[in-house]
Parts: structure tokens; C-alpha cells; sequence
């Protein structure tokens, strides 16, 4: 992964110290709420409903053992004792004091990390697939790229003070697994016909309020272009995006009012000043870059040999190879496998995980997978390069640490954002509802039947838990202050993204085990051969499930 | 007589806030309106707004002494493009970042071009002299530092 050199290491400390004397003067009365307020937010801490929250960036997810236990101690240490992994591949932190997130900050950065930008008007956290350099389905690995994006955003002092957030994912595999049609920026890495390697440039797709699915502005980009496009994109957004209305704020809104040739024509316009100036990236910056994401030293191991193994190890326990069949994926290098570790036990909020899993969780990915972990955007964890022969004995320490349910990708595998529990912007509780729903299919046969099956809730329009694209979607909404749930059928998040449409009116708390058991039920009595919910949806669309979701409720 | 710095120093200011009316008075800054008018405008001044763009200027660019651009909040960045814009096509003269910015905006500022800083609380620009210096490093080309920290490393 990425190591810092003196400069970046400069940079992280300088900020630390700038943020340490704006927190001096914010208590000293000498700034005020206003100002500070987007000060603090660009170091990552919200105040929300019982404390403030400080959310810690991970670049496109990735985290090396040391990196782990120094989350666990100042968990410990500042904090209660647990963290959350949030939809951004972020860590998320729910009650540290103000006073003391400078040195917080201090502490990260002796680890190289930081939370600049994980908030605010600004750029955010570039995020991509959490299988980067490991998937077979991958054209190349994406991390590079999003390596040079994260030097070029943080801190650009063009761009803090955007009208909006401002997010940018990269996708370079065949499933896209970051979501990139729902981003602000999406990149996706394709090769042409003579295997040169180029960007797709999407713009304007989002979540929140206003749902889009992206534009594509650019069909191919020289990578050496990359940063001055993202700068001629930026330069457009930040001199006429809408500064008037928050909501109408974020770039797909200006983007659907020029319409995507006008918005591409003056991209284009501000890009010609700025195409073949010091920003284009050189081969070194490429080759340096790469030199980061190396493929690590992978054991010459035999593929059948490993399997057989294997086999036999599953062949004498049902439960590991149902575990194995579920958590663990197919590997580029022979006799690995990517194990995904499941933060989505029953009765614990979606995404937590406590300092002692982290510490153990670090202690594992030494001895087994290469001394690093990634977050994903599904709010699990992931040790990306585990021997086969190693799987057993990791299966049985994870379980042990409540590591390995059994159920990723399927319905109770639920992305949740931490809702009224703890945000002040929710208009209901989330983590109730997930739980509840986890509590009603505890039955594994059952939620295996169902096939994959990706259920969100969000606590509020702002889409943390991205609702949107859910197969199944839950919102929280007030009505007349009282809290209730809002579903959407037949969203997606791959490469055929759809947004989901809304049922109908909304639900109470109490009765969403109900309303997601009819909907399932009617899934099941619809569904053909092999078809997925998503398939069944597509085909037979909303009406059948609205009928019988309503039928009974009344 | 109001005060600012300039290319590093706590100066006193030659030029007075634009006023309303067709043409600006003598020794103050053209609203654009006011200096879209101007005949000659070789040592003139104007002062931008948001939302009033680069694109009028230039064509002038040589002839122009003095562009102030306005931040009424400091919330709003769309100055930070006019200045990063406006230095990118070839203005040297003065650029001048007045109104309600703050001392935490200084870096930023000055790495897009800005070389005078006007704040509506006078009594801020010793402080604001400081913070100029809180970062000596940055990754990303721009006008203070044209080379991107890659070209450099
Ligand atoms: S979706 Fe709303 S309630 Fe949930 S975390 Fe985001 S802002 Fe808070």
C-alpha cells in the first residue's frame, strides 16, 4: 500500500498543528460557530445529536496492521471502545470530544492517516472496488489512480469551498463494485483495442434527494490527462454550481440544467487552458504510484492441490463450507482466496466493530493475509490474500470473535447508516429496523433461498445508506413527528445501476419485519427458474409486490 | 487611510471601495458595470462579484492594475477559480481577495494567485500575516508554486 514520504508526512503534521490552533481559538471564543464550522467539518468532525462524530479518512479502504491497532487504542482511549465503518470506506467514531480530536489527529498521523476532507464542501474520499489487485475480473488495479487523485484533492486550494460535497469513485473491473454510476466524478479504466488503458469519464450521478445516474462526458481519457480534466470539471462545478439552495446544490443538479453537451463543452473549454500544463502526469508519478500496489509475494502454490485440501476440510464440516461458499471469493494468484469478514452479526449495529476485533482482526492479517485489511463500501472488512490452506484455522479464530456470519451478499448482509441513534440530521432510526429485520430471518436455508439480495436503509434523505440502489430500499422519514419507513423496490448498484421506485406510503417501525416478509413471500411465489429478486422485479415489476405488501396491512 | 497586506507586509491601501453611480469616483475601485464602460482602461481597477465570471477581463488583462474579487461570505469559493483563472491566462497585475474571508482561508488564497488580502476587521491581519506561513508544502501545481509536488519529489 501507499507509505508516505517526508512531504506527505510534512503536509499531515502541518495540518494537524493548523487544525490544533483553530480548536484553541474556537473555545477561546475568538472564532466563531460560523467559522469554525466548516473548519472542523474538513477535519472530519460533525457534532450530532448526543456528541460529536469524527470521521477518519481510508483511502479507497485500505488499512495495514499498525494502522488497525492504533484505530483499536484511540477507540479505547478517546472513544468507547468500538468504531464504525461507513459506506464511504471510511471509520467513523461516535464520541470523541471536541477538545481533544487535535490530538486525536496527532495520533493518526504518526500512523500515516488523517481525516482531512471526510466532510464539508469538498472534495471527499476517492473510494473503489475493495478487491482491488486481487479480483480475477480485474483489467488493472485501480488503486494508483486513486492514489494520485487523493495527492491532488487534499488540500487543493481551489477546491474547499464547492457549493457542495463532492465525490469521485474508480471502478477498473468488470463488476463494478464502487458504485461509480452514482458518484459525482465516476471513472471507469477500459482498454481499447490495442490494450491501452484509458479513463471513462462519468459526471453527475448521485444519491440524496435528487437520485441520477451519471453522464458519460468523456468515452476515452489519456490517463495523463486525468488530474486536468478532474480540474476543468472542478472549475465549471465550482463557478456555477448553485450556491442559493442546498438541495439543488450538488453537480448532477447543474449538470441536468446545461445539459450534459453544454456541461461537456465547458469542460472542454476550461480544459484547453489547462491540458499539457505542469498537472499532466508524467510516466514517473505513473511507475511511482504503481510502485506501491506491487503484487506481494504470493507463494508458487498448486490451484487443484490447495482445492483438494480444501474440499476435504469442507467435506467434514458442513458450517466452514457454508462459510467458505459464502465469505470467501476467488483469488488472481493460485491457492489464495479473499475472505470477507461479516461486520453483520444479528443484534450488533450494522458496520461496528470493537477495539478488540480490531486488534484481533490485525493479529490475523499479519499472520495470514499480508498485514493488511480493506473496508468496503458494503460496511464489512476484507483480508484480501489468504492461503487456502490457512482458511480453516482463520474460520475458527473469526468465529470465535463473532467475525463470521455467514451471509455476505445476502439479505441480512444490510447497509445501514447510523440513523437517529446518532445523527442529527436522521429523520428516523435505522439501526433498529435492521436489526429487526435480522432478528425475523434467522433462518439461514430461508435467506439463502432468496439469492443475493441487498437491502439499505437510510435514516434520511442524505442517502448514507443508500437506499436508492437497494434492491430493497428503506427510508426513514417524518411524518408529523413521528417516524416512519418509506420502501423502494428494484434498485441496483452495478453496471447496470436503476434506481428504486417507491412502493407507497410509508410504514411504521414495528411493522417492517412484516412488510419485507410479503415482499419476499411475493418474490418467491413470482420467481422463475434461477432468477434472482432483481430479475423477478424487472420482469414482473412493482404492482404485484404493492398489492400484496398493502393487502394485509389495512 | 484602511490598511491590507500586500505581497507580504501590512500596507496602507491606494485605492478606495468601489462606489455606486455610472463611473466609479477617482481613486476607486469600478464596480464591473462601472468598468465595462471605461474607455481607457490601462490602470484601471475592478472589483468582481460572485457569480460576475473572469470572462470580461480577459481581453484586458494586460492593461488592468488592480482586480479585487469579492467574497461577501467566505463560504462562497468561486473567487478561488476567478483568481486561479485570471493569473492561468496571463494577469500579473494586483490580485486582491476582499471581504468576509478568514485568516484559515490564507493558504488557499495565496495559492491561487492572490498577493493582497483585504479583511473586513482590520485588527485580523496581523494573525492573517501568520497563517500565510501554515503550510510549507502542497501537492498540487498552482500559481504560487507552478510545479506539482510530483515534479518536485
Ligand atoms: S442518511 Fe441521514 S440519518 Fe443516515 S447518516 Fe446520513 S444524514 Fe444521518
Amino acid at each position: 500500500m501507499y507509505v508516505y514520504d517526508k512531504y506527505d508526512q510534512q503536509i499531515i503534521d502541518e495540518r494537524v498543528a493548523q487544525y490544533r490552533d483553530q480548536t484553541r481559538r474556537y473555545l477561546a471564543g475568538e472564532i466563531s460557530e460560523e467559522q469554525f464550522l466548516p473548519l472542523r467539518l474538513q477535519n472530519g468532525l460533525y457534532v450530532q445529536r448526543l456528541a460529536p462524530m469524527l470521521r477518519i479518512a481510508v483511502p479507497y479502504g485500505l488499512l495495514n496492521t499498525r494502522q488497525l491497532r492504533k484505530l483499536a487504542s484511540i477507540s479505547r482511549d478517546y472513544d468507547k471502545g468500538y468504531v464504525h465503518v461507513s459506506t464511504r470506506q471510511n471509520i467513523q467514531m461516535n464520541w470523541p470530544r471536541l477538545e481533544e480530536v487535535p490530538d486525536i489527529l496527532a495520533e493518526l498521523a504518526s500512523v500515516q492517516m488523517h481525516a482531512i476532507q471526510t466532510s464539508g464542501n469538498c472534495i471527499r474520499n476517492t473510494t473503489t472496488d475493495e478487491y482491488a489487485g486481487v479480483s480475477p475480473d480485474e483489467l488493472v488495479d485501480p488503486r494508483p489512480y486513486c492514489e494520485i487523485i487523493r495527492q491532488w484533492s487534499t488540500l487543493h486550494p481551489e477546491f474547499a469551498f464547492l457549493p457542495r460535497k463532492f465525490k469521485i469513485a474508480v471502478c477498473a473491473s468488470q463488476k463494478d463494485r464502487a458504485a461509480i454510476h452514482v458518484h459525482d466524478i465516476g471513472i471507469e479504466l477500459v482498454a481499447n483495442d490495442a490494450g491501452d488503458i484509458g479513463l471513462q469519464v462519468m459526471v453527475g450521478g448521485g444519491l440524496g434527494r435528487t437520485p441520477v445516474i451519471g453522464s458519460v462526458i468523456c468515452e476515452w481519457l489519456e490517463p495523463r490527462h486525468m488530474l486536468s480534466y478532474l480540474e476543468a470539471i472542478l472549475r465549471v462545478y465550482n463557478q456555477h454550481g448553485r450556491r442559493d439552495n442546498k438541495f439543488k446544490a450538488r453537480i448532477k443538479i447543474l449538470v441536468k440544467a446545461m445539459g450534459v453537451d453544454a456541461f461537456r463543452a465547458a469542460v472542454e473549454e476550461q480544459w484547453q487552458s489547462l491540458k499539457d500544463g505542469p498537472t499532466t502526469l508524467t510516466d514517473e508519478e505513473f511507475e511511482r504510484a504503481r510502485s506501491f500496489f506491487t503484487t506481494p509475494d504470493y507463494e508458487a502454490l498448486e490451484q487443484d492441490a490447495a482445492q483438494q485440501v480444501l474440499q476435504a476440510q469442507c467435506d467434514a464440516d458442513s458450517i466452514f463450507a457454508n462459510w467458505v461458499l459464502r465469505n470467501t471469493r476467488a483469488h488472481k494468484a493460485d491457492g489464495y482466496r479473499s475472505v470477507t469478514l461479516s461486520l453483520k452479526a444479528t443484534g450488533f449495529p450494522p458496520g461496528d466493530i470493537t477495539a478488540e476485533q480490531l486488534e484481533l482482526l490485525a493479529d490475523l492479517a499479519d499472520r495470514y493475509s499480508m498485514g493488511e485489511v480493506r473496508n468496503t463500501h458494503q460496511q464489512n472488512m476484507v483480508l484480501a490474500d489468504v492461503r487456502m490452506a490457512d482458511l480453516h484455522t482463520l474460520w475458527r479464530e473469526l468465529q470465535g470473535a463473532r467475525l463470521a456470519t455467514p451471509n455476505i451478499g445476502y439479505l441480512t448482509d444490510i447497509i445501514c447508516c447510523p440513523g437517529g441513534d446518532y445523527c442529527s440530521l436522521a429523520n428516523a432510526k435505522s439501526i433498529p429496523v435492521a436489526e429487526a429485520i435480522q432478528a425475523r430471518f434467522d433462518d439461514l436455508d430461508y435467506v439463502y433461498d432468496l439469492g443475493p439480495l441487498d437491502l439499505n436503509i437510510s435514516g434520511c434523505m442524505n442517502a448514507c445508506g443508500h437506499h436508492h440502489v437497494g434492491h430493497i430500499g428503506i427510508l426513514g422519514v417524518d411524518k408529523k413527528g413521528q417516524e416512519f419507513y418509506q420502501v423502494s423496490l428494484g434498485g441496483n448498484q452495478g453496471k447496470d445501476a436503476s434506481l428504486g421506485k417507491i412502493l407507497g406510503p410509508s410504514f411504521k417501525q414495528e411493522d417492517m419485519p412484516d412488510v419485507v416478509e410479503r415482499i419476499l413471500s411475493t418474490y418467491l411465489s413470482l420467481r422463475a427458474e434461477e432468477e434472482t429478486f432483481l430479475d423477478t422485479y424487472r420482469r414482473v415489476g412493482i404492482e404485484p409486490f404493492k398489492e400484496r405488501a398493502y393487502a394485509e396491512v389495512n | 487611510m484602511p490598511k491590507l497586506i500586500k505581497n507580504g507586509a501590512i500596507v496602507h491601501d491606494d485605492w478606495q471601495a468601489p462606489a455606486s453611480g455610472d463611473t466609479a469616483p477617482a481613486g476607486h475601485i469600478c464596480t464591473l458595470q462601472q468598468w465595462l464602460q471605461l474607455q481607457d482602461k490601462s490602470g484601471s481597477a475592478v472589483q468582481l462579484e460572485p457569480g460576475e465570471g473572469v470572462q470580461d477581463l480577459l481581453e484586458h488583462l494586460d492593461a488592468i492594475a488592480l482586480v479585487a474579487v469579492n467574497f461577501p461570505v467566505f463560504t462562497d469559493g468561486r473567487g478561488f477559480s476567478y483568481a486561479r483563472e485570471l493569473r492561468q491566462r496571463g494577469y500579473e497585475g494586483e490580485l486582491r481577495a476582499t471581504g468576509a474571508f478568514i485568516r484559515d482561508q490564507m493558504t488557499y488564497l495565496a495559492r491561487v494567485g492572490f498577493n493582497a488580502f483585504q479583511m473586513t476587521d482590520e485588527s485580523a491581519l496581523e494573525d492573517a500575516l501568520d497563517s500565510l506561513h501554515d503550510f510549507s508544502q502542497c501537492y498540487q501545481a498552482s500559481i504560487d508554486q507552478p510545479l506539482p509536488l510530483f515534479r518536485r519529489r
